[in-house]
């Protein structure tokens, strides 16, 4: 069971109020994803709900038990840290049967699960070294076991793959998303990463200068941002945003249209522009438009390839009923 | 510095301070190991000529050496320990968070620039005085017999004199490794439900365990051959007499050059060992 809510939470620093008060609830089983600019105040909000940091004011309720001041060991959370925070005078077993010894268990039962631990995550080999003998991958490994092995209510994650390199980071993420369908235990994870929140998350939560600006699932967000902010930030490449005339004519102060949602020629289209720089990935092709008139810059996505060169007159098309439109307070329109 | 020629020429470079250091060195030791061959009373005819072992014999049997080995042993690891265990948690005390942490940082740095002899003296005369110093007062004004500290209890107090000394010494070196421990790995053992004291023995203390061995290392070679402490309270009476104590009782307040030169010998060895077998302990621990 993992179900944690947070009821008018808020949190200050001295004068400085970082999480404006909050409500949010995170079901049982749910993999939740804070994603936010840096300094929106995820991590801070992850070490509450950890008990880190004691809240200024609010209640944190887990699986219905109000757990607004118990000490963290005894919310039943389990954390990966950035660092991975492993033991360094520790081997692996040692640092991953560590939460079983301060829980004083029995020594059969503290084998029985430090080896399955190491069976799912693959630690076998090298579960008699020293932290500093291992790599970033096998690092983190490390740290999700020492977290699975106490059987926590729920996982937070704060940031753990941000010290990987690009092609550690795309496995390790699919590893972290196949323990969530295996083990169908709460997770929370916070990235600033919108590819990460977009591929993992069944909930994101977007946060921006501790308020939230809009929960719900990752298509959801997609297709349905429901302010400028969570438009601009969900989405690879951003969504496109447009001021002043164009809007108008759509009755809207600010119009948002996806890369993706642009269809491209080189002879007739709506809007006219220049090819400013192209990049071809094989799959796909982004084209950055300069002089539209619309926005210093007009990025779009074509599936296939293009020939199109710095420099060359191109013409592009929004597909009508895939166009945003906000007010002007940023709020989505219809 | 790659090349042959940078080489030779740093080597070159070098040469000098190499000397200059190995004669400073060499000069003295050859000293000692010729004279602790001689039978040398400066007062009492000169050099006396060739003695053998004689004086090597008669300084391990004469009855003050064992007690000399045994007072320096009992000052050197009751320093030790009481530095380590004081520095520790001082070090814990200074790494949290305060009003004026600069400060009291440089306070608790000052007593280290105090010169020994100074120090000595003025626990002597300030603290430890049976009549005038702060303790008989303080001792009196709960109603207690002042402890005449200096003769009645003189190894404890000379104990806690170099200890004070040696105290900044170790809280310095132990607060900067403290600083270092990565605050994530604190936080992530109080999430494995590890409480206070079990933070300190599970994550602290191992992390220390490198500087600790520093610590004892570069305090015993400093420690075995404390002097002015003894000199200007004691005077080497009341069971304080350490060995180099003896070594310089013998040559000055003896006359006898020869006997004093082969206590010297003995130092060196007793030192030696300690430093070989501290040498490994370091090398171990310094390893992982």
């Amino acid at each position: 069971m993992g179900q944690i809510q947070l009821k008018q939470v808020t949190k200050s620093f001295g004068d400085v109020q970082v999480i404006p008060p909050l409500d949010l609830t995170i079901e049982d089983g749910e993999f939740t994803v804070f994603v936010g600019p840096s300094g929106c105040g995820k991590s801070t909000l992850l070490r509450l709900i950890a008990g880190l940091e004691d809240i200024s004011s609010g209640h944190i309720e887990i699986d219905g038990k109000d757990a607004t001041n118990l000490v963290p060991a005894k919310r039943g959370l389990a954390m990966v840290f950035q660092s991975y925070a492993l033991y360094p005078h520790m081997s692996v077993r040692k640092n991953i049967a560590f939460p079983l010894r301060m829980a004083k268990m029995d020594q059969a039962e503290i084998d029985r699960r430090v080896d399955g631990a190491a069976k799912v995550l693959n630690l076998a080999d090298y579960i008699d070294r020293r932290p500093g003998q291992l790599s970033g991958g096998q690092r983190q490994r490390v740290a999700i076991g020492r977290a699975i092995v106490r059987e926590p209510a729920a996982f937070l994650f704060d940031e753990p793959l941000s010290n990987l390199d690009a092609a550690l980071r795309v496995g390790m993420r699919l590893e972290i998303s196949e323990l969530h369908e295996r083990l169908k235990t709460t997770m929370i994870y916070v990235t600033h990463d919108q590819v990460e929140a977009m591929t993992m998350a069944d909930k994101i939560v977007v946060l921006r200068a501790g308020f939230i600006e809009q929960v719900g699932s990752p298509l959801e967000l997609y297709h349905n941002p429901r302010n400028e902010f969570v438009a601009g930030f969900i989405g690879s490449p951003k969504m496109n945003l447009i001021k002043g005339a164009e809007a108008d004519k759509h009755g809207a102060a600010t119009i948002g249209i996806r890369p993706e949602h642009t269809d491209v020629s080189m002879s007739e289209g709506m809007w006219q522009g220049t090819v400013g720089v192209a990049e071809h990935l094989g799959s796909d092709t982004f084209i950055h438009v300069h002089e539209t008139g619309l926005a210093d810059m007009v990025t779009v996505r074509i599936t296939g390839d293009i020939q199109a060169k710095h420099g060359d007159k191109i013409f592009l098309t929004p597909q009508l009923d895939k166009l945003h439109k906000f007010d002007a307070q940023g709020l989505r329109i219809g | 510095m790659a090349t042959k020629a940078s080489r030779s020429a740093a080597r070159l470079m070098m040469a000098p301070a190499v000397v200059l250091l190995l004669g400073w060195m060499l000069v003295p030791l050859i000293m000692t190991l010729w004279f602790s061959f001689r039978r040398y009373l400066p007062l009492r005819g000169g050099d006396l000529g060739w003695a053998g072992f004689d004086n090597y014999v008669r300084f391990v049997t004469s009855s003050s050496f064992w007690p000399a080995v045994q007072t320096t042993l009992v000052i050197v690891v009751g320093v030790l320990v009481i530095t380590v265990c004081l520095g520790v948690l001082l070090a814990i005390l200074l790494d949290q968070p305060m009003w004026g942490q600069g400060v009291v940082r440089i306070l608790v740095i000052a007593p280290f620039f105090v010169m020994p002899t100074v120090s000595a003296l003025v626990w002597k005369n300030m603290f430890m005085d049976p009549v005038n110093g702060l303790f008989a007062h303080l001792w009196r004004f709960f109603g207690a017999e002042p402890v005449s500290w200096l003769s009645d209890v003189a190894t404890p107090s000379i104990i806690m004199i170099v200890s004070w000394q040696w105290l900044p010494f170790a809280t310095l070196i132990l607060l900067t490794a403290i600083q270092s421990l990565d605050s994530e790995q604190l936080e992530a053992a109080e999430m494995d439900g590890a409480p206070v004291l079990q933070r300190f023995i599970y994550i602290i203390l191992p992390h220390l365990s490198r500087a600790i061995t520093i610590v004892v290392l570069i305090q015993t070679i400093f420690l075995l051959a404390i002097f002015a402490e003894i000199f200007v309270t004691t005077g080497g009476a009341f069971g304080t007499r350490t060995l180099s104590y003896l070594i310089f009782q013998r040559v000055l307040e003896s006359q006898n050059v020869g006997l004093g030169s082969a206590g010297g010998v003995y130092a060196i060895i007793l030192a030696n060992i300690v430093a070989i077998f501290l040498m490994r302990i370091v090398g171990k621990n310094l390893d992982n």
